[in-house]
This record gives structure tokens, sequence and C-alpha cells, in this order.
């Protein structure tokens, strides 16, 4: 602990260097930071999937509809505790680039399918007696600040004009949020009665049905006797865990997802390497300095420990510097809400941020420390002056 | 000796010495090689998919949907509508009547070749007048579908990406059963991440009865599309919206190439700062290194101008040669890299290859000269105003 202000002095030799090594680690880290939560954003359906939910779909795909009545007939296999379903609606706000999910479900099934969706006992009141009431999630709300009370019209392409008027028009009853920081709180859900008394064409059709199960390990078994119950009739379904589902999804961006990390990846490691390299050459400069420390009486073991711990120094400050303004900067608010609808630094990324940064000082000091430490005193004092 | 050959001499003297600051040099110009290179990377990605969507999109060619469908998907045209599109002025006709052709495009799940994982493929239900329509499709194995079978094509794209997409093999959807008959190309389009079959024999297949989604019709000329569309827009019975096939793929492209390019740039934004805090850091350190020759030169009487420059020189050729090194590295390495991604607006993959054009070399090179330039800058000023006597006493 005495030592600190040796290593302090180091850092102080030549600020201008120790800034700008300092900067670049800094916005190296602010990089891995970002694109942590870009992943997160790109797959993080698989994470919140919940562990005892399946996906009841279509078998050909998802954009086919399925009979309401298939409910019913899901409810009565052995294992499964709860059903209910949603269709998608594919409404416009306004304009096609204010896209946000919503569908029709119904009130009371679906929230306590989800409890992740946490809306408060007066909303999920005034949406039962609502007949046209709609809740949507705070990322929405806060898009197009929405609040409670407003009226919102949609277009539905799919669906056409409801039964009586020019376009479909919602009253906002409730806003809900995540009860975790990955919930998606974009989406956008109404009554699904209304929408069948409203809709002109095919009445009587939902889009998928999410299936509660009792027992998170008889998924796959479950999954199978749900198939097996609708297999050879008109409508075939394809059942599947949620986080699979999700997953599927996540793949079909995931080319994208993964080039976009491995690519960036790499320059993250380019941009250490360059300040890597400077901290090393920083420390071969001084040998003279070393040398007159070990002339002095300090021990070789000292003089290791002294050069790691600058280097350390300066890559952890630099690390923790990057990875706090990244994290301040992704707290403070979604920046792009139409094409990530979460957007949050993982725990996960934060942990490897702060080890990547212990790593890097510990790379970058330990060669030219190991050869200070085995400085030859007289040759070293002769690199002074 | 006048400031021109002054500046020369200096630099060359600078160029000549960097065999002894090898290490330095290396790092920085492999620092900025990697900057370019991934933002070269980067950038062909959003090039390779907008071109895999517009490259065959042709402003002779007219695509028709109902009105206020946002996709193909979303529309319904009847047959009686597709009849009135197909003989609407401006119109080219080819031996059998009219080049048009009245389509249906759903979405079937496949599972993907490299993960298994299930993804949105296209199938499009077609016309004959398809082929003259689009122009540019070739059957590279196989053969084409016969109308009336229960017969498909891949696009060499879909072929490459999902699994169980071979000639001679058979797709199963839902109680249909499909031979695949041939693998098509389209000159690197979009069809080529498609399923085409006869529409006709779709139809039934997907409970559509009579009705179709969209109409692609081949104009005699470009010009023939604004009479074309005021025809259709203006018709008492019909109730569309028309587009180029260009514009329409351009607008199809938007929201995937938004995204890419939002988060290529935030991206290539930080790594040039980075890139700039280590060009300086280099740069700094490699003038300190050089002081007393610096002092020296002064001494001699060279100017503070030739200094300045020779330094900023020095940097920026650094620069240069990092990003050849970065833009080869990346053109070797990326140039016609397939891969896929979901196009959320169509719902479904759209296999594309990264395309590394000159313009994008060119421009990442440039984005390294200037990072050089800012890196050279304040260091070689600083040079430039050291004072002579005590710059002769560093070591």
């Amino acid at each position: 602990m005495k030592f600190l202000p040796l290593v302090w002095a180091g850092l102080k030799r030549k600020k201008l260097r120790t800034a700008l090594t300092f900067l670049s680690i800094f916005v190296a880290f602010m990089l891995f930071a970002f694109l942590g939560a870009i992943k997160e954003a790109l797959s993080g359906g698989v994470s919140m999937a919940g562990l005892d939910r399946l996906i009841v779909r279509h078998k050909v795909s998802l954009i086919q509809t399925l009979p309401e009545s298939y409910k019913a007939r899901i409810q009565t296999i052995p294992g499964v505790a709860a059903v209910c379903h949603q269709t998608w609606f594919g409404g416009i706000y306004q304009d096609p680039k204010n896209f946000f999910p919503n569908m029709p479900v119904e009130p009371e099934l679906f929230l306590a399918m989800f409890p992740e969706f946490v809306v408060s006992d007066a909303e999920q009141q005034a949406w039962r007696s609502t007949r046209t009431g709609a809740i949507v999630g705070r990322v929405t709300a806060d898009r197009f600040k929405w609040k409670i009370g407003d009226r919102i019209p949609l277009q539905s392409p799919i669906w056409g004009q409801p039964a009586g008027q020019a376009q479909w028009e919602f009253e906002i009853v409730g806003i809900y949020d995540g009860v975790k920081k990955g919930t998606d709180t974009s989406q956008f859900f109404f009554r699904y009665d209304y929408f069948e008394e409203a809709r002109r064409q095919d009445k009587g059709q939902i889009g998928w049905c999410t299936v509660r199960i009792a027992n998170p390990d008889q998924a796959a078994e479950i999954a199978a006797k749900i198939d097996a119950e609708f297999a050879n009739s008109p409508y075939e379904t394809k059942t599947e865990p949620e986080g699979a589902f999700a997953q599927g999804f996540a793949q079909q961006v995931g080319d994208i997802g993964a080039i976009v990390m491995a690519v960036v990846g790499a320059v993250f490691f380019t941009i250490l390497l360059v300040a890597g390299n400077t901290m090393a050459q920083s420390v071969r400069e001084r040998s003279g300095e070393l040398g007159v420390l070990k002339a002095m009486g300090f021990p070789n073991g000292l003089v290791l420990v002294l050069v790691l711990l600058e280097s350390c120094a300066i890559a952890m400050l630099g690390g923790f510097a990057g990875l706090g303004s990244a994290w301040l900067i992704i707290a403070s608010g979604n920046p792009v809400p139409g094409l990530l609808p979460v957007f949050y630094l993982p725990v996960g990324s934060l942990v490897a941020g702060v080890l990547l940064a212990v790593a890097l000082g510990i790379v970058a000091g330990v060669l030219p420390a190991w050869q200070a430490m085995r400085l030859n005193i007289s040759e070293a004092l002769r690199r002074v002056g | 000796m006048s400031y021109l050959n002054q500046m020369f001499a200096v630099t060359v003297f600078n160029l000549r010495s960097l065999p002894e600051r090898k290490a330095a040099a290396i790092t920085a110009a492999v620092g900025i090689a990697g900057v370019v290179g991934v933002l070269v990377g980067v950038l062909a990605i959003a090039a390779g998919f907008r071109q895999a969507l517009t490259v065959s999109g042709s402003p002779e060619v007219a695509v028709v949907l109902r009105s206020g469908a946002d996709s193909e998907m979303t529309s319904g045209l009847d047959r009686e509508a597709t009849r009135t599109i197909a003989d609407a002025p401006g119109v080219a006709r080819g031996a059998n009547g009219p080049l048009t052709s009245a389509e249906l495009f759903v979405i079937i799940t496949l599972p993907k070749r490299s993960t298994g994982t299930d993804a949105n493929v296209p199938l499009r239900g077609v016309e004959q007048g398809a082929f003259d329509v689009r122009g540019n499709i070739q059957i590279v194995a196989g053969r084409t579908f016969a109308t009336g079978r229960n017969e498909v094509i891949v696009g060499a794209g879909a072929a490459r990406a999902f699994a169980g997409l071979d000639v001679g093999r058979q797709i199963t959807v839902g109680q249909n059963v499909w031979d695949i008959v041939g693998v098509f190309t389209s000159n690197g389009g979009i069809a080529e991440s498609e399923i085409w079959a006869d529409t006709a024999v779709l139809q039934p297949a997907y409970h559509r009865s009579d009705s179709f989604q969209s109409v692609y019709v081949k104009l005699v000329s470009a010009a023939a599309f604004q009479p074309f569309k005021d025809f259709l827009t203006t018709h008492p019975r019909l109730n569309v919206k028309v587009a180029r096939q260009s514009d329409f793929y351009a607008d199809q492209s938007t929201a995937v190439t938004r995204f890419i390019t939002t988060i290529g740039v935030f991206i290539a934004s930080l790594m040039a700062l980075g890139a700039l805090f280590g060009a300086l850091n280099t740069m700094y350190g490699a003038v300190a290194g050089r002081t007393r020759e610096i002092a020296t030169l002064r001494a001699l009487g060279f100017g503070a101008g030739p200094v300045v420059v020779s330094v900023l020189l020095e940097s920026v050729l650094l620069s240069i040669l990092g990003g050849l090194l970065g833009a080869a590295a990346a053109w070797f390495l990326f140039d016609g890299y397939r891969t896929s991604t979901i196009n959320w607006q169509t719902f479904s993959q759209v296999t594309f290859a990264f395309r590394v054009t000159p313009e994008l070399l060119g421009r990442a090179i440039g984005f390294a000269t200037l990072i050089g330039f800012g890196g050279g800058l304040f260091p070689a000023i600083r040079a430039a105003r050291l004072p002579i006597s005590s710059g002769l006493r560093e070591s």
C-alpha cells in the first residue's frame, strides 16, 4: 500500500501518454458494453422465455391461423395447466415505420399466463369493463407519448376494416411494465371478444396458443401429445417450448447478430493491442529508473509487482470508466425502440468486461515487468542520463 | 535549401529511420488496419443486403398490390382484377398475350442448414409469364416446373441456406407434397431466396380459391409506368397501388438496411475514436523518442514547417498502409461471403452476400487517412515547437 504513490507517480510521468492510453481503453470497453447490449437485444427473448410454457402454432408456418376450438382441445390433454391464444393483428399506427407488435388476447387468461407483465388491479378491472380497451407496454407508450385514456386508431391490412367503422379504435386503459429488465414492454394487447365481433373475415381463427404445463420436465412429451392430437387434420400443429421458439427467431436474425459480434470483437482486440503496446513501451522506457530502484534495494519481486500494478491500474481505470459510462448511457433510454424492443446491459457482459480489464492490465504488463525484474542493475543504470 | 527540398529531405529522413521504430509503427498500422477492416465488413453487410433487394428491381417492371397493403402478404386481388391489370395500357405483350404474372406469396418454415432451427422461407406461386416479366431467371440445375403439377423450383440462395432443398427431393407443406425439380438464379436478386411453384396449384393448397396477392407486369418501357399507374389507380372497379419493382424492393429493404447502417455507423464512430487515440499515442511516442534528432535538424537550420509536414506525412503514410492492409484483408475475407437474415417487412428470410465494392474500400481508406492526419497533427506541432537547446540535451 505504501508503494501506491510510486505507482501513481509512474503514471504521471508522461501525462499525455497516460491520458491517451486511458482514453483508448475507455473507448474499447464502451464498445464492448454496447456490443453486449445489442447482442442481448437481438437474442434476449431466449433468456426471458418461460420454462413452463409451450407455443403451439400451425405446422406449416406461424403466419397460418388455427381454429379457436383448438384451445379447448389442448386443455384436455393431461399435463396442461392453462391455455391462452394470441393472434397477429399487424395494426399500423399512422405509418408503417411506427411498427410495434399488437395482438388481441383474452385478458384474464393472458395476464395469468404471462405474470411478467405487471398490470395494476385497477387497470385490469378497467380492461375487463372496456370492450375496446387495450394495454400497452411502457416502451411503446413512451415512444408515442401515450397516456391512459388516449384513443388509438390502428389500420390493419391483414384484417381489413372492422364492421361498421373506418378503422380500428382502441382506448388505452393501462400501461404495463416488465417484472424483469429484459421483459419486452413494446407490445400492445386488446380484447379478443371485440376483435372477433368486429372482424369481417376468418372468424373463429386465432394465431397461436401458449400452453402452461404443470411440469417443465415433461415439455417434450406434452408437445408431442399436442401435435399428435391434431395430426392429419386440416390444421396440423407444431408445438415447442417457448425458449426454442424464441431461439428460432433469434437464429433467423442470428447470422447478422453473430457477424456483427465477431467483427466488432476483432476491433475491440485491435484497439486493446495498441493500448497494450503503449503501456509496455512506457515501462521499457523507464528501465533506467527501475535500475535505480533495484540499486536502492527493492527486491526483484517487488519491482515486478509495481510494474504490474501500474499497467493494471490504467487498464482497470479505463475499463471501469468505459463500462460505467456505457451502462449509464444505456440505462438512460433506448435510442431505437422500433428496432430493438429491449435494450439493457446484462450483468454477464459487465462481469466479462471487468475480467477483461484486469486481464488486459496483466497481459500488457507481464512481459515488460518480467524483463524489468530480471534487469541487470549496472546495465540499467547505464541507460539513465 | 528551399522549403520544398527541406520538406522532402526531412520526410525521407524520417521514413528511413522507421525500421528502428518498427514495433510502434507496426502496432499503429495494425490498429488502423483493424478499424478499416471492421468498417468495411459492417458496411459490406448493408451494401450486400441492399444489393440483393434492388439488383433485380427493374424500372420496367411494375408491381401491383391491393391499396393499403404494406407487403405482398397483406394484399389480396381477385381474378377479375388481375385480368383488368393485364389489359391496362403500357403492358408489354408476348407471343401468348400480355407479359404479366399474378402471384401468391406465402411462408413456410424450413430448418436452416447452419443451425438446424426453423426459419421462414418465402414460397411464391407464379404464372408462366413470370419468367418473361422478371427477365433474369436462369435454371442452373434440373428443369422448370410444369404447370398443373405439384412441382417447385428453388432459388440458389434458398437451396444453399435451408435444409432439404435439393433437386430430386420433396418438401411437405401441410397435406401437400411437392417435388423439387430445379434450381434457379436471378442475378443475385431477392428471388433467389424464394421457392417458386405454379400459382394455380398453390391456390387450392392454401384454400385461396381464386384470389392472388400481387401482379408483376412487364411494361413496354420505363416511361410507360406513369400512364399504366394512372389507369389503374383511377379505375372505378380497382383498389390498387402500383410501384416500380425497383422502388418496391428498395422500400421493402428499408428496415433492415436502416438497422444495419445505424448500428454500423455507431460502431464505426466509436472504433474511429479509439483508433484516433491509439494513433495519437503512437505518434506522440514516436516524436518523443526522436526529440534529440528533431532538435538537431532544427539546429542545422531546417524550418519548423518541414518538420511538421514530415511528421504528419509519416503518420498519414502509416495509416494509409494500415488502411490498405485492412481493406485487403476485408476484401479477401468478406467479399462474397454468403449469409441470410430475416426481413421483418416480409417476415421471411433474405439470402445475400457481403459486398465489398471499390467505393466502400475507397471510403474506408479515406477514413484511415483522416485518422492518420488527426493522429499526427498535434504531435507534429509539438515537435516543431520544441525549444532547440533543451531538445539537444534530451537522451
